[in-house]
């Protein structure tokens, strides 16, 4: 055996063969973002399908992020011709119920798509317990760095973000993460 | 034959699928006239951030919707009176460093630049090793008998 050629081959196939085995195990869509950590950009959206109560808001009523601070906020990216988004909408339904009467706000947020469209869209999924907004011109969805739909992202009660979920959000993931921030406000008084 | 070609050419074209996908609800750019100076520099900036929806293309390449809303974003702070780098480090902000099309040249990035002149290089090596061995090899070879 020629152990100096098969040195030579080695340097070649080893980086070939480890770039491979890099590219094979990680999504090249699954791309870190760098906003969880830091403060949740502002928002000031209106309402264009208003849930339902307790999480209910009028149409036209404006949602401002700053206004929900000492809540955690779980403010998710849809739009009615989004396949996953049907996937995770009985999810996220049926998880805000859960929340009912706790310090919690969720709030979906139109992306590159007609309010009428997405109306039409929540009235054919049966509902949705919480409110929509419209961003029109997704300034929001740029300022958190949105990639697509769906995306959710969890606020603390202090306003930072805490984590994004790219894709469809399962039940799991998006209860634990609400039940930690929440044992966050049980533990540490937040300042009004 | 001629004006029969230009009829089914012409019925093609009306009834061809308009550019532009089903999930492009709405105008995201008007009409109006625009600053042609700032239209370039809306451009050249425009030219260095990724379309994060697209392979390999700048938002100002891209036609997707999110192409176009993040030009817009990109015209309205230049107009607002920011430097492109200060809408580039917006951008990077937003999306990580990812988001631009040609990686800082420092830290690990450094390797992206470094790497393709250190392969021409050692291919460069390579060959003239080579070279230098057949011609010795040629030279030393006796001569065949005829």
């Amino acid at each position: 055996m020629n152990w100096k050629r098969a040195g030579i081959a080695m340097c070649f196939v080893v980086p070939v063969v480890a770039l491979f085995a890099f590219g094979l195990t990680h999504d090249p869509r699954d791309i870190p973002s760098p906003l969880p950590g830091n403060p949740a950009p502002q928002f000031a959206l209106a309402v264009f399908a208003p849930g339902e109560a307790p999480f209910s808001r009028a149409i036209g009523d404006t949602v401002r992020l700053a206004g929900l601070r000492g809540r955690v906020v779980v403010l998710n990216f849809w739009a009615s011709w989004c396949l996953s988004c049907r996937d995770e909408h009985v999810t996220l339904t049926e998880v805000a119920r859960r929340y009912a009467g706790k310090p919690v706000q969720f709030v979906g947020s139109l992306y590159q798509d007609r309010t009428s469209a997405g109306t039409e869209w929540i009235a054919r999924m049966g509902g949705q317990s919480y409110p929509s907004v419209d961003d029109p011109k997704s300034q929001t969805a740029i300022d958190y760095g949105l990639y697509g739909v769906p995306e959710t992202y969890f606020i603390a009660p202090d306003g930072r973000i805490v984590r994004k979920i790219t894709g469809p959000a399962s039940a799991i993931e998006i209860t634990r993460t609400v039940d930690s921030l929440l044992a966050t406000i049980a533990t540490v008084p937040v300042a009004r | 034959m001629r004006s029969a070609l230009a009829v089914i050419v012409a019925a093609m074209l009306l009834l061809a699928p308009q550019s532009g996908s089903a999930q492009q609800p709405r105008p995201t750019e008007s009409a109006a006239p625009r600053d042609s100076g700032l239209e370039a520099r809306t451009a050249a900036v425009a030219s260095e951030l990724r379309c994060p929806v697209c392979q390999g293309l700048s938002i100002q390449d891209s036609p997707s919707d999110l192409s176009q809303s993040m030009k817009g974003v990109v015209r309205e702070q230049l107009a607002a009176g920011r430097t492109p780098d200060e809408v580039k480090a917006y951008f990077v902000s937003k999306y990580g460093e990812w988001i631009l099309l040609a990686p800082k040249a420092s830290g690990f990035n450094i390797l992206a630049y470094a790497v393709p002149f250190l392969i021409v290089l050692g291919g460069g090596v390579v060959i003239a090793v080579a070279v230098r061995r057949w011609t010795s090899g040629a030279v030393n070879d006796p001569p065949s008998p005829m």
